[in-house]
């Protein structure tokens, strides 16, 4: 490193931060710098690949650890408290020993924290030594470096199945295509691969010295502008497969890369009740300010009630006396410093690891875990567990979360005939109950054909039976996991007469161009599918192809059982080119797979994947793809190569998709479309003006797919449209403008796809089946019972939703369902508002009603939903919605989902959960206060986003009704017995000034002080928020009900609060007293006359919690006999060898003493006892519940409410008696001394 | 890479790495004992509960009862009162008598108290006043006492040993008991050992080691209200000086509470060892302590002491009641169950 001028490094700095903050970056290849100094390195300016998460350098933790816990505001005000203490005319404390609490807290926080940072330090640096090969002009070949060292401006090589380490330009790659397949699942979880165009015309050879200069104006050599977009960058963290090798110029480095930028960390997300315990800390704040007000007040008026200066009042140093209003002034800090406690300082450490512990216990629930993808529930969000148990409203997504989101082709309509695949329907349901019976069909089968399948195999029959059972799990386990290509949806059965219809087709002369032929090439043709080929280096091939033995095998056994349709598996079986014999994986996966003619699909939505499984039914099966052409094998055998001219990819406000092809046969340019109804239908070619064919088949087709949507099928339409050369060459022209842009590339793209999209021909429609998910019944039951209001967002057509409704019993049958579709005017929607909304009122306020549950339900479209979200709408929809029992919206955008959880839980302040799997849910689940994710077939968007993911809807139940109404109570009752705890010992400190002239005094030695709050009962509250059960998981499985306790406020809310803070005080008085009672007048010292105060305190807060648990456990035992063990063992040790330590209180031999002293025994049950009498209302509700019975009403109220109060009142009156009594003891000896003076006794 | 490993291993792991353990603890099905309150434990619980309550309360009331207490308020404050010429003001080494007699023996050994009423000696700022090093012997700390004990630290640049508020209060009030036989007064004996905490007289306050102790306080200074030095708090008994004087000793352990008693002298010898006869007594009191000023009150108190030490009503009374409120609930709640029991619940 040479010498740099300040100057110049300052000028670089400048220059850097530019260069950074510029939109267009300019880069320039580092070759022709190699070996040069920093200074003269072009691409200086842009940070290298090196990351670096961890917040945190060894030499600097310590402050900036600091730094970080200052922000929060707890610690300052602790730390406040400590400092305010070493000021001498306030002290309450040694100063020094009134820090240990805050540092002992602050430095679990700054090991925790330190602990994280040292696992991200070590993962950064695994992740930058990483190898990475870097092309080098000196070597002339590409070395292997470090991701470190990839700077900007670098060449780097990517081999296949290796991770791309910065954002790369495509420029070149081993596909004679120039295409470069990735899997994103390290970035989005998404498991499809992805195709990447390197940029074209730029890179023909490998010789990449061409490239020197090479700007982001993407100038060609030949100066003339190349547009490259997303589809020729590799992003950092993706993983290249399929492709031998591709070689990138590094654009961004380190941090500027994607997925460094989008990686935020976890979220932050405060929950319901962490809010309302913040509500009652400032409440404690406030509390301690009311008793240190009192305090200081009661000093005052004890000084000035002084006529004289008594000699236990000590001055100043000068032997000066401050003035009674400033030292009362003084006495307010002291007491703060004093009774600080009240604000629980561990309370938000404790609600952490509470959290923690209720995270441990959801995530090792054998319930929420999945054995088909072998995945548990995940909690991403780490600090809302308790809102679990809060939901009020649910908003789920239909596909894919309600239902499996396995496409099935069922149906399919073609030039107006539907056909309607009887067998298929068939032979679908058998295998429904194949899978269902699985263990006796493959105990039979294995019996009966064990002789002709396992021959060569010599173990015995038990082996076989779980041997093929265990495989055929496994490739049932993986199926989902992988690409969209489930037994399930390969196997469609064709129809017999749409098979004759084919094959009629083929064999006119006419084929080519026929309507039928033409329905199956757009679905071979028409989408974004990828051929997997054997040469595939990728792992999963391996277990495609076992799962495909696995589907076999289903389709093998069930003829066992049905015969009737043996001929129609035979086919199939054929069809799939696999040998009975060949049963072992690994024979399979060395025979390569496109001799088998077994291609695999790896489709980005299952829908493309279902569609094209049935073209190759029918025998156009999809060969190969590439970005210019596409391959497919017609019925004939023959394999047609069609030129793809252009993709118009999907998009949701096209809601279509279409690829321009070039007819191999014909040579036409042929533009297939497919895509919703309602966006197909009106851009057909006018029917009016067209034959009268053409509006019968759209009509027919129409009407076919409303059929198909009533069935609860989703529909797709496939259209045609030749476009001819003079039209194509004119859009093209567009079309390459639009490519070329740099603004608004986007909506110029989208104009030049409707450009194209006009006139098109129908050919028919299909039906695809996407089956319920296992228990959504079920699951949608208990949650309405449970409370909740499940409200279904869906992008399907309203019929299919209405159908879904029905089969998950969201709808039931007679339900009224209020339908707002297909409004278009706002005056309109406004009518039915206010009518419907008159009508739902008029039914609520019949008196016959009163008792009958609402069975109102509301069906919207995403048109007339927009209308009724405007801003004056919405109060008159949401009054709607909250009357109706569920509600369907149907065809809305991901934008307006949100907008609708958004507009629930805002106007209505409920809490609400968002459930989803797709990406068009990413929205409504960040939005909503609980995000669940399906880990589903749909990618991991929306788990990213998540705050739970699960993998099946039905985990929902569990999750909410056990785990949510655990976490809830058990955190909730955490909170409020922390409170409690803290304040009933605080307060015995408050009633001690009242006998120490408010001085500030403890009675109890400080080092117990701190030693009580951080051992002797902080774990068993801990584990009480962690452990503690209230209703066994059955019983709240059994009784959903049981969940609405958690509902609205909950169970810690403001009148909990209070109450258990007066019970805190009752406790604290009865604590206090006892002992000050039964001293009163003796020769007892301060700290003598704390230790049983603190005992029985210890004694009674854990007895406290001991009520509040509602089943013991072992570890509940221990954990409880364990904190008073600790008491003893702790306090006898430490007043056994403190003899001069920590003055004034010395608490040398103390609690010895007391304990030979059977009074402290006496005292501490008898504090105990009237404490637990008192909270005796537990036992009296046993016995009381008969008598409630019998008399409910007027005197069951009051008869109970005396009895709740007897005790307290009563023990109240034995005060004041006891008073009484004193106080004639007193006047009776007074006057005995007055009267007799030397007189007898 | 690191990717790549991590889908080998799950590989070889099997189909079900994931699972979660499928143990009582994880699955949250820990055996667990449910505390059922039901009628048939509560019932004879409170019945138990309460009798064994009423049998302490009986005990210690009758423990209570048994102690014999006589209190005589000295202050002074009635000009009937003997000591009433004590609290004009300057008047030192001021004596007054107290006559009073007991009408039956007054059962030894008896426990010789004075009192203070209005006296805070659990102040915060009087609490931290006191050297504990000074206290424990240490001579380093005669020359420079610890900055606690302002404005009790230095009398005219000298020292103060033993410094700070604490023991510069001590009580210094005498006393002197007659028992008053044939008009001749004859000096009941007060037995001055072992009135202070083992503890303190053997561990916590030490003299320092010097001989003649007196020598340890040179170019020290006596405590401000102090009329004697430490090494001449008795003169009657060379080891009772110092800091483990045994008044010193139980005038430095604080008392909790501002109406408190502190145990002067026990009678535990000659005739007085089986308690204090009837017959008429006369207290000499050498009134020092001044106590108007900050409307305290000085008493002495004769206690004779149980095993639940002196007399205090309130704990026999509190268990008393408690323990037959219990009685009545279980009584009340049998009434209950008895009429309106479940059914099914036999």
């Amino acid at each position: 490193m040479t010498w740099r001028s300040p100057l110049a490094l300052l000028r670089d700095a400048v220059l850097s931060q530019k260069a950074r903050e510029k939109e267009l970056r300019s880069l320039v290849s580092n070759l022709p710098f190699e070996g040069l100094g920093k200074s003269k390195q072009p691409n200086r300016f842009f940070k290298p690949n090196a990351i670096k998460t961890n917040k945190y350098t060894p030499l600097f933790f310590i402050p900036m650890n600091l730094y970080e816990q200052f922000h929060r505001l707890a610690n300052v005000y602790f730390v406040g408290l400590a400092i305010l203490n070493f000021i001498p005319v306030v002290n309450a404390f040694q100063p020094e020993v009134a820090l240990i609490p805050i540092c002992v807290i602050m430095f679990l926080t700054a090991l925790k924290d330190g602990w994280e940072d040292f696992r991200r330090y070590q993962s950064d640096k695994k992740l930058n030594n990483m190898p990475c090969l870097i092309y080098s002009r000196a070597a002339k070949h590409y070395i292997e470096r470090r991701w470190k060292d990839v700077r900007v401006g670098d060449f780097v090589k990517v081999v296949c199945n290796e991770t791309v380490p910065a954002d790369l330009l495509l420029l070149h790659t081993s596909d004679p295509n120039n295409v470069c397949h990735i899997e994103t699942s390290n970035l989005d979880g998404e498991t499809n691969l992805k195709q990447r165009n390197a940029l074209p015309g730029l890179c023909t050879s490998l010789n990449v010295k061409r490239f020197l200069t090479f700007s982001r104006n993407r100038e060609k050599p030949d100066k003339e502008k190349t547009g490259a977009g997303i589809e020729s960058l590799l992003l950092r963290g993706c993983t290249v497969r399929n492709t031998e090798h591709a070689i990138g110029f590094v654009v961004y480095a380190g941090h500027e890369t994607k997925s460094m930028l989008n990686n935020n960390g976890p979220r932050y997300k405060r929950s319901k009740l962490e809010r309302r315990l913040n509500v009652d800390v400032f409440f404690c704040v406030l509390l301690l300010f009311i008793m240190c007000l009192i305090g200081s007040l009661g000093h005052y008026l004890w000084l000035k009630n002084l006529s004289d200066v008594p000699s236990f009042l000590v001055s100043d140093s000068k032997g000066h006396l401050d003035s009674p209003s400033l030292s009362s002034f003084y006495m307010f800090f002291t007491m703060i410093i004093l009774l600080q406690i009240l604000i629980p300082i561990s309370l938000y450490v404790s609600v952490e690891l509470v959290k923690i512990g209720q995270i441990f216990f959801i995530l090792t629930d054998v319930d929420l875990y999945d054995e088909e993808t072998d995945s548990r529930v995940q909690c991403r969000s780490l600090n809302i567990t308790e809102d679990l148990g809060q939901i009020e409203y649910i908003f789920s997504d239909k596909t894919g979360t309600l239902t499996e989101n396995k496409m099935v082709f069922r149906r399919c309509s073609i030039m107006g005939k539907d056909y309607p695949h009887k067998e298929n329907a068939n032979h679908l349901a058998l295998l429904e109950e194949t899978e269902s019976e699985e263990n006796v069909i493959f105990s039979q089968s294995s019996l009966s054909s064990q002789a002709s399948r396992f021959d060569e195999d010599s173990s015995p029959v038990d082996t076989h039976r779980h041997g093929s059972r265990h495989r055929s799990k496994m490739a049932v386990n993986r199926q989902s996991s992988m690409a969209f290509s489930s037994p399930l949806e390969t196997q469609v059965i064709p129809d017999e007469k749409l098979l004759q219809q084919i094959s009629r087709s083929e064999r006119s002369s006419s084929g080519i161009s026929d309507p039928y032929m033409d329905f199956f090439l757009a679905l071979a043709i028409c989408n974004s599918v990828v051929v997997s080929m054997a040469t595939t280096q990728r792992q999963r091939s391996l277990s495609v192809l076992a799962k495909r033995t696995g589907s076999f095998w289903k389709v093998f056994d069930s003829p066992k059982q049905n015969g009737s349709s043996t001929s129609a598996h035979k086919r199939s079986d054929d069809a799939n080119g696999v040998q009975p014999r060949a049963l072992d994986p690994m024979t399979l996966s060395a025979r390569p797979a496109a001799a088998s003619g077994d291609v695999c699909y790896e489709a980005e939505s299952p829908d493309e994947a279902a569609l094209v499984y049935a073209a190759k039914t029918y025998g156009f099966t999809l060969l190969a793809r590439t970005p210019n052409s596409v391959t497919v094998r017609v019925p004939s055998g023959e394999e047609l190569v069609f030129e793809v001219l252009d993709t118009l990819a999907f998009d949701s406000n096209r809601k279509r998709m279409s690829v321009l092809v070039r007819h191999p046969i014909t040579g036409e340019y042929v533009l297939y479309t497919k895509g919703a109804d309602y966006a197909i239908m009106e851009l057909l070619g006018t029917p009016y003006a067209g034959d009268g064919q053409q509006k019968k088949i759209a009509a027919d087709t129409q009407y076919h797919l409303d059929c198909y949507a009533k069935d609860g099928l989703r529909t797709l339409c496939i259209t045609k449209k030749i476009v001819s050369s003079r039209e194509y060459q004119s859009w093209l022209a567009d079309r390459k403008k639009a490519l070329a842009a740099i603004d608004g590339r986007e909506e110029l793209m989208m104009a030049s796809a409707v450009q194209l999209e006009t006139e098109l021909t129908m050919l028919g429609a299909t039906g695809i089946e996407d089956r319920l998910q296992e228990s959504v019944p079920d699951t949608i039951t208990a949650l309405r019972e449970a409370g909740i209001k499940v409200w279904v967002l869906t992008g399907d057509k309203p019929e299919t939703a209405l159908n879904i409704g029905y089969a998950c019993r969201l709808l039931e049958e007679g339900d009224l369902v209020i339908n707002m579709t297909s409004v278009v005017f706002q005056v309109t929607c406004v009518s039915i508002l206010d009518c419907t909304l008159e009508e739902v009122r008029r039914y609520h306020e019949d008196p016959r009603n009163v008792d009958t549950t609402q069975k109102i339900s509301l069906m919207i479209d995403g048109d007339t939903l927009a209308i009724a979200l405007s801003p004056d709408l919405q109060d008159r929809f949401l009054e709607l919605a909250k009357r109706c029992r569920s509600v369907l919206c149907c065809r809305v955008t991901p934008l307006q989902k949100s907008r609708v959880v958004k507009l629930v839980r805002d106007k209505l302040k409920v809490m609400t959960l968002a459930v989803g799997d797709g990406a068009n849910d990413v929205n409504m689940i960040q939005v909503a206060d609980v995000g669940i994710g399906i880990s589903g077939q749909e990618g991991m968007q929306a788990v990213m986003a998540s705050d739970f993911a699960i993998t099946r809807f039905k985990h929902l139940k569990k999750l909410l009704l056990v785990h949510g109404h655990w976490c809830h109570t058990r955190l909730a009752n955490m909170i409020i017995y922390f409170f409690y705890k803290n304040a009933a010992y605080v307060n015995l400190l408050f009633w001690y000034q009242f006998y120490c002239g408010f001085s500030g005094t403890a009675m109890i030695d400080y080092w117990l002080m701190i030693f009580f709050n951080l051992f002797f009962t902080s774990t068993p509250p801990i584990m009480f928020g962690i452990m503690d059960k209230d209703v066994s998981a059955e019983m709240l499985m059994g009784v959903p009900e049981l969940y609405r306790t958690g509902q609205g406020s909950g169970e810690y809310n403001f009148r909990t609060f209070w109450i258990s803070m007066l019970d805190a005080f009752y406790q604290s008085l009865v604590c206090f007293f006892v002992p000050y009672l039964a001293y009163q007048g003796s020769d007892v010292d301060i700290f003598t006359f704390g230790t049983p105060l603190n005992t029985s305190s210890l004694f009674i807060i854990l007895l406290h919690l001991g009520i509040e648990i509602k089943s013991w456990t072992v570890v509940h035992w221990i954990i409880m006999l364990g904190s008073v063990a600790l008491y003893f063992i702790v306090t006898l040790a430490y007043s056994a060898i403190c003899v001069t330590c920590n003055p004034p209180s010395n608490p040398y031999w103390i609690l010895q003493n007391q304990m030979a002293d059977p009074m402290f025994y006496l005292i501490c049950i008898i504090s105990t006892v009237v404490f637990v009498i008192k909270n005796q209302k537990k036992v009296s509700n046993v016995i009381m519940l008969p008598l409630q019975i019998f008399c409910w009403g007027f005197f069951n109220s009051f008869f109970f409410c005396i009895f709740l109060n007897f005790y307290s009142t009563l023990f109240a009156f034995l005060i004041f008696v006891f008073f009484m009594l004193k106080k004639h003891l007193h006047t009776r000896v007074s006057s005995y001394q007055k009267n007799t003076g030397d007189q007898k006794l | 890479m690191n990717m790549r490993f991590y889908r080998t291993t799950m590989k070889e792991e099997g189909n079900s790495a994931n699972r979660p353990s499928n143990t009582a603890f994880t699955q949250q099905r820990l055996p667990a004992w449910q505390p059922m309150l039901s009628a048939g434990v509560v019932i004879p619980g409170f019945l138990l509960i309460g009798l064994a309550f009423i049998g302490i309360g009986v005990g210690l009331l009758i423990t209570s009862r048994s102690i014999q207490v006589l209190e005589l308020d000295y202050t002074g404050t009635e000009t009937s009162s003997p000591c009433y010429q004590c609290t004009m003001s300057n008047q030192s080494n001021c004596v007054c008598k107290l006559s009073f007699s007991i009408g039956t023996l007054f059962k030894g050994p008896v426990f010789f108290y004075y009192g203070l009423t209005n006296y805070f000696q659990n102040q915060r700022k009087y609490g931290v006043s006191k050297d504990f090093n000074q206290l424990i012997g240490d001579v380093s700390y005669f020359k420079s006492p610890s900055s606690d004990c302002q404005p009790y630290q230095r009398v005219n640049g000298k020292p103060i040993v033993p410094c700070g508020a604490i023991a510069n209060s001590m009580f210094n009030d005498t006393f002197k008991l007659y028992q008053i036989i044939n008009g001749k007064e004859e000096l009941v004996p007060f037995d001055g050992k072992g009135i202070a905490w083992w503890t303190d007289y053997n561990i916590k306050y030490r003299n320092p080691d010097y001989t003649p102790l007196k020598n340890a306080f040179n170019d020290t200074e006596k405590p401000v209200f102090w009329t004697k030095p430490a090494y001449e708090l008795d003169t009657s008994d060379a080891s009772n000086n110092g800091f483990i004087n045994q008044d010193f000793l139980v005038w430095m352990r604080r008392a909790a509470l501002p109406n408190f008693r502190k145990l002067y002298r026990r009678i535990t010898e000659g005739n007085y060892k089986d308690g204090l006869p009837a017959g008429n007594y006369s207290l000499e009191i050498s009134y020092n302590y001044p106590v108007i000023s900050f409307e305290g009150t000085k008493k002495v108190t004769f206690s004779n002491v149980s095993w639940m030490g002196g007399q205090n009503e309130f704990l026999g009374i509190a268990y008393l009641v408690i323990g037959s409120m219990c009685v009545v609930m279980s009584v009340v709640m049998l009434i209950v169950y008895a009429k309106f029991r479940f059914p099914e619940e036999d």
